[in-house]
């Protein structure tokens, strides 16, 4: 957890910027947005994410807001959970969305994809043991499903099964009958995304100017 | 698509060839056969003095006339097609559009050289109104939606702004051009050479859909220049009317102008807006179509036709209109009707419009050579040249602004594939042709020709090696898979989420609100059935294993097996539990009975047929009313049920082929499903109560299955269980619970 200073000048924002790649604008927009969403507190707690409207109905908003609270996702090689972030952290994870600039290299491009991808990745493991287990593949498919209603539990658990096995079949190729796939590890997840694509598609737009909101 | 057999890829051109000789001269035999027959057969023998003899057979050409010469000429334009698919040397250099066009050269010569001056021209009403809806509909239809709606912005400011940039550029460079004494050209006033700009700037449709369609380059690319040149037909339309309706008054003042603004949004908006009227009808119509399923396609066909009759008689832009119908008919229409119909209008669409562009090839051939020309060298070398420079600068300029607004900017490859993909066709030159006649119009005419000529032959030809040797991205081949839609969801969530935890309103906010609009209200009133709430990863997964079964039990006894090859089954992926594993997924016969009932007594519809689908038993009978059919399907299902018994044996028997199998699952997993083809009503209900009663069953059940049976009890259950589920009809047992 970081400390923050209630007044954040220049050079907070310089070490910001360079750790995580946004503009000085775009972050004092966010912090503008960290402030309103924490009430000008320090530090996000998971309530104050779970007061915005519109998340309310994101089949994944559980997903979402852990995402939030989780060490993996700070760049700092931690493990577990926090209960609240600062500022910092709150960029850190949101400088996971940011698109690559267009002169990159493909080795930093390649980095780009790893990190995004090891972002989802930490958001299916949610026990943190480093590989996506059934159990935890059919919770996602679940929560995806969770709005669609009636038929619930059991398409779900059909849908996780069949990408699972698709996973298994990329991965290992050939399995004996008695050997067991023990999940989906970094690397398997990394081959099976492989053509997806998510360094273009797993952007969002972030505003240099402070563009007022109906949400809270 | 090289012809491993060398003896016979030296044999079959020639006799093509040969053939298509021959056939040629018959064709043009009949042509010219058809201008002899003048002297009527139809004055009979009532004003001959003696009575002639009953004709035995008689040669009425007339009649037929029209359809003959309609039916040739396509039948000439298919064995064309033909022809260049079997030598496959030259289909690999040269484009199809090219050698197309070289046919018409020929055959438009032939016909000059025997007829004199009676060749046949492409008629602009038979462009507009026959030859140009099929593709432009089968465009649109077939849309890719995600890239092009990620890009919209995009693709406007290539249709529109370089379109209008074009246009001035080309128009008033083009004047500047005239101006120059020597050349001949003084008598070309301003709003002519705006005219001829406007006829020329638009990048066309059918050249580029046929010359990207064969270098496969990478879906960003593809949709930018395509999407461009769809959308550019409403800045063409009011371009060239308003240039039209001016060139005859000879001035254009600050009002007009400001009308011809207007003109742009009205057109346009118009055009989609009639498009999408006829859309919501097309969907809203095929959401009762289950009962007539032959009809379906023609539902389709017929509203878009419509949609673009409909705004080509308000002068709307037609391409526009047939765009937005195809696009918002779709969704709904393909949640509706059966899986036949689904394949009847894709292959229609694709059928016709691979007509379509051939023979606007070959009579763009046939037109260059019959129409009236007049070659002046200064226009033309200029008009080539200037297209060239205004189309590469308009590209640059507007990529520069554009990539400000992007999140993955298009670099300089892409804007010279850009750039280097805007070809013109014969839009412009049909829009050339409608031109009043004048010596002005002949010069345009040879100019549109020759620049048409050299964008397609020459841009057509060099693109697929600067493709290559720029390493531009190709399209990925996609197979389907599930995770990776599923991880399309997700991130669509993931990110309507990020957008929402920053505040402020994106592209994923809008477009996640316009899906929970459509989901809640729209899709009620155009889905059938149950459907309507079916998710779409549902879907997705539905059709998948629709697709995977149907090719497993194809494929049957043959070796030719299913792309995943894998020794990987369900079992290893299972966690380990106690031996119920090894369980077979069958249930016994009573509580299959019990199962029914519930269902029949909740059905409406007492012509539905649930299938209990598990993947384990790939078992695909679809909904069929011919009986007839139902036997021989019932036949294969039951060889592909045999056959994927085999394949699911337990892991202590031996097993030799390599083959994809699916193995058991640990729970009772009788999931019912229902193919694309039966119809949809009241499914949900059954299904939860089938659900339902299936969880309930373990407590009260018999264990009698749950232990690892003999395994021929298990085969006869499971065979019996087939046969018992693709009965035909609730007559024999319907019993009301």
């Amino acid at each position: 957890m970081g400390a923050l200073q209630s007044l954040p000048g220049q050079p907070e924002y310089i070490d910001l910027a360079e750790k995580t790649g946004f503009s000085f604008e775009q972050i004092g927009v966010l912090h503008k947005r960290f402030k309103q969403l924490s009430h000008n507190e320090e530090t996000l707690r998971r309530d104050h994410f779970n007061e915005i409207p519109d998340l309310a109905c994101n089949p994944i908003r559980a997903q979402i807001v852990e995402a939030f609270f989780d060490r993996r996702n700070f760049r700092q090689n931690g493990e577990g959970t926090v209960e609240e972030i600062g500022f910092e952290e709150f960029l850190v994870v949101m400088s996971h969305f940011r698109p690559p600039s267009l002169h990159m290299t493909e080795e930093q491009r390649e980095s780009v994809r790893k990190e995004k991808l090891r972002f989802l990745f930490n958001m299916h493991d949610t026990d943190n043991d480093g590989t996506i287990t059934l159990e935890e593949y059919r919770h996602v498919v679940e929560e995806l499903l969770s709005r669609s209603g009636a038929l619930g539990k059991e398409t779900a658990k059909s849908i996780a099964d069949a990408a699972m096995l698709e996973v298994a079949s990329i991965s290992m190729g050939h399995m004996e009958p008695d050997e067991f796939y023990e999940g989906i590890t970094f690397e398997h997840f990394l081959k099976l995304l492989n053509e997806f694509e998510i360094e273009s598609r797993m952007n969002i737009r972030f505003l240099n100017m402070d563009t007022t909101t109906l949400c809270k | 698509m090289a012809d491993p057999r060398p003896a016979r890829s030296r044999f079959s051109p020639r006799l093509t060839a040969a053939f298509l000789c021959v056939f040629l001269l018959v064709f043009l035999r009949c042509a010219s056969a058809s201008r002899d027959v003048e002297d009527p057969h139809d004055h009979h023998g009532n004003s001959t003095e003696h009575k002639k003899a009953f004709p035995v057979l008689a040669f009425n050409f007339e009649h037929v006339r029209k359809p003959f010469e309609i039916s040739m000429w396509i039948l000439l334009a298919l064995l064309m097609k033909l022809g260049f698919h079997i030598i496959p040397r030259i289909s690999h250099v040269v484009p199809e559009s090219c050698l197309l066009i070289v046919v018409g050269l020929l055959v438009g010569g032939t016909i000059k050289a025997v007829e004199g001056t009676n060749a046949p021209v492409l008629d602009s009403k038979l462009f507009f109104l026959y030859l140009l809806p099929p593709i432009i509909l089968d465009a649109g239809y077939f849309l890719p939606i995600r890239p092009f709606t990620e890009n919209l912005g995009t693709i406007l400011v290539f249709a529109v702004l370089g379109t209008l940039w074009n246009v001035f550029f080309i128009g008033g460079t083009m004047f500047a051009v005239c101006q120059i004494d020597g050349a001949g050209l003084a008598d070309v006033d301003l709003l002519s050479c705006l005219l001829f700009g406007s006829i020329i700037s638009a990048v066309d449709p059918v050249a580029v859909l046929a010359v990207f369609e064969e270098i496969h380059i990478n879906e960003l690319l593809h949709i930018l220049v395509f999407g461009e040149s769809l959308l550019n037909d409403a800045v063409t339309v009011v371009l060239y009317h308003l240039f039209k309706e001016f060139s005859h008054e000879g001035s254009v003042s600050v009002g007009d102008a400001l009308l011809g603004v207007v003109c742009f949004f009205v057109v346009s908006l118009g055009g989609i807006l009639v498009g999408f009227i006829y859309g919501i009808l097309g969907a809203f119509t095929s959401r009762f179509t289950s009962h007539t399923r032959v009809i379906e396609p023609l539902f389709v066909f017929l509203y878009s036709y419509m949609a673009y009759l409909s705004a080509e008689v308000f002068h709307l832009s037609g391409i526009m209109s047939l765009i937005a119908c195809g696009v918002i008919m779709r969704p709904y229409v393909e949640a509706n009707i059966s899986h036949k119909s689904y394949t009847t209008v894709k292959y229609f669409l694709k059928m016709w419009s691979s007509v379509s562009e051939t023979l606007i090839f070959i009579f763009l051939g046939v037109s260059t050579v019959a129409g009236p020309h007049d070659w002046n060298w200064t226009f033309v070398v200029f008009t080539v040249f200037l297209c060239l420079v205004s189309r590469v600068l308009g590209v640059i300029g507007l990529t520069s602004i554009i990539n400000k607004f992007r999140i993955v900017k298009l670099t300089k490859k892409d804007q010279f594939i850009v750039a280097y993909g805007g070809l013109r066709g014969a839009i412009a030159f049909s829009l050339g042709f409608l031109l009043t006649d004048s010596k002005m119009k002949h010069m345009f005419l040879t100019a549109i020709i020759t620049v048409i000529f050299f964008t397609v032959f020459v841009q057509g030809m060099t693109i697929r090696p600067l493709v290559e040797l720029l390493a531009v991205k190709r399209k990925k081949e996609s197979k389907g898979s599930i995770n990776e839609e599923i991880h399309t969801q997700f991130l669509d969530h993931l990110l309507t989420g990020i957008e929402d935890v920053c505040g402020h309103y994106g592209h994923h906010h809008w477009k996640d609100k316009l899906n929970r609009f459509n989901k809640k209200y729209v899709k009620k009133w155009l889905i059938a059935g149950e459907r309507s709430t079916e998710p779409q990863l549902i879907s997705f997964y539905n059709k998948l294993e629709l697709k995977q079964a149907m090719m497993l039990v194809e494929s049957g006894s043959t070796s030719k097996l299913p792309s995943v090859m894998s020794s990987v089954s369900m079992q290893n992926i299972q966690p380990r539990e106690p031996p119920r594993r090894r369980a077979m997924p069958s249930i016994s016969k009573s509580r299959e009975e019990e199962i029914r009932k519930l269902l029949r007594a909740n059905l409406q519809n007492t012509r539905q047929r649930l299938r209990s689908y598990s993947r384990h038993d790939l078992m695909i009978d679809p909904f069929e009313d011919n009986v007839s059919e139902v036997h021989l399907r019932k036949q294969r299902v039951e060889m592909g049920r045999r056959m994927s018994h085999y394949l699911t044996v337990p892991a202590n028997r031996q097993e030799a082929p390599p083959v994809r199998k699916v193995g058991f699952q640990p729970e009772h997993q009788v999931f019912t499903y229902d193919d694309a083809e039966s119809p949809r009503s009241a499914e949900m209900k059954p299904r939860s109560a089938a659900v339902r009663l299936l969880n309930e069953l373990p407590q009260r059940s018999d264990q009698s299955d749950a232990e690892p049976n003999a395994k021929q009890d298990d085969q006869e259950d499971q065979l019996k269980l087939s046969r018992g589920l693709s009965d035909p009809g609730p007559n024999q047992e319907q019993k009301e619970s």
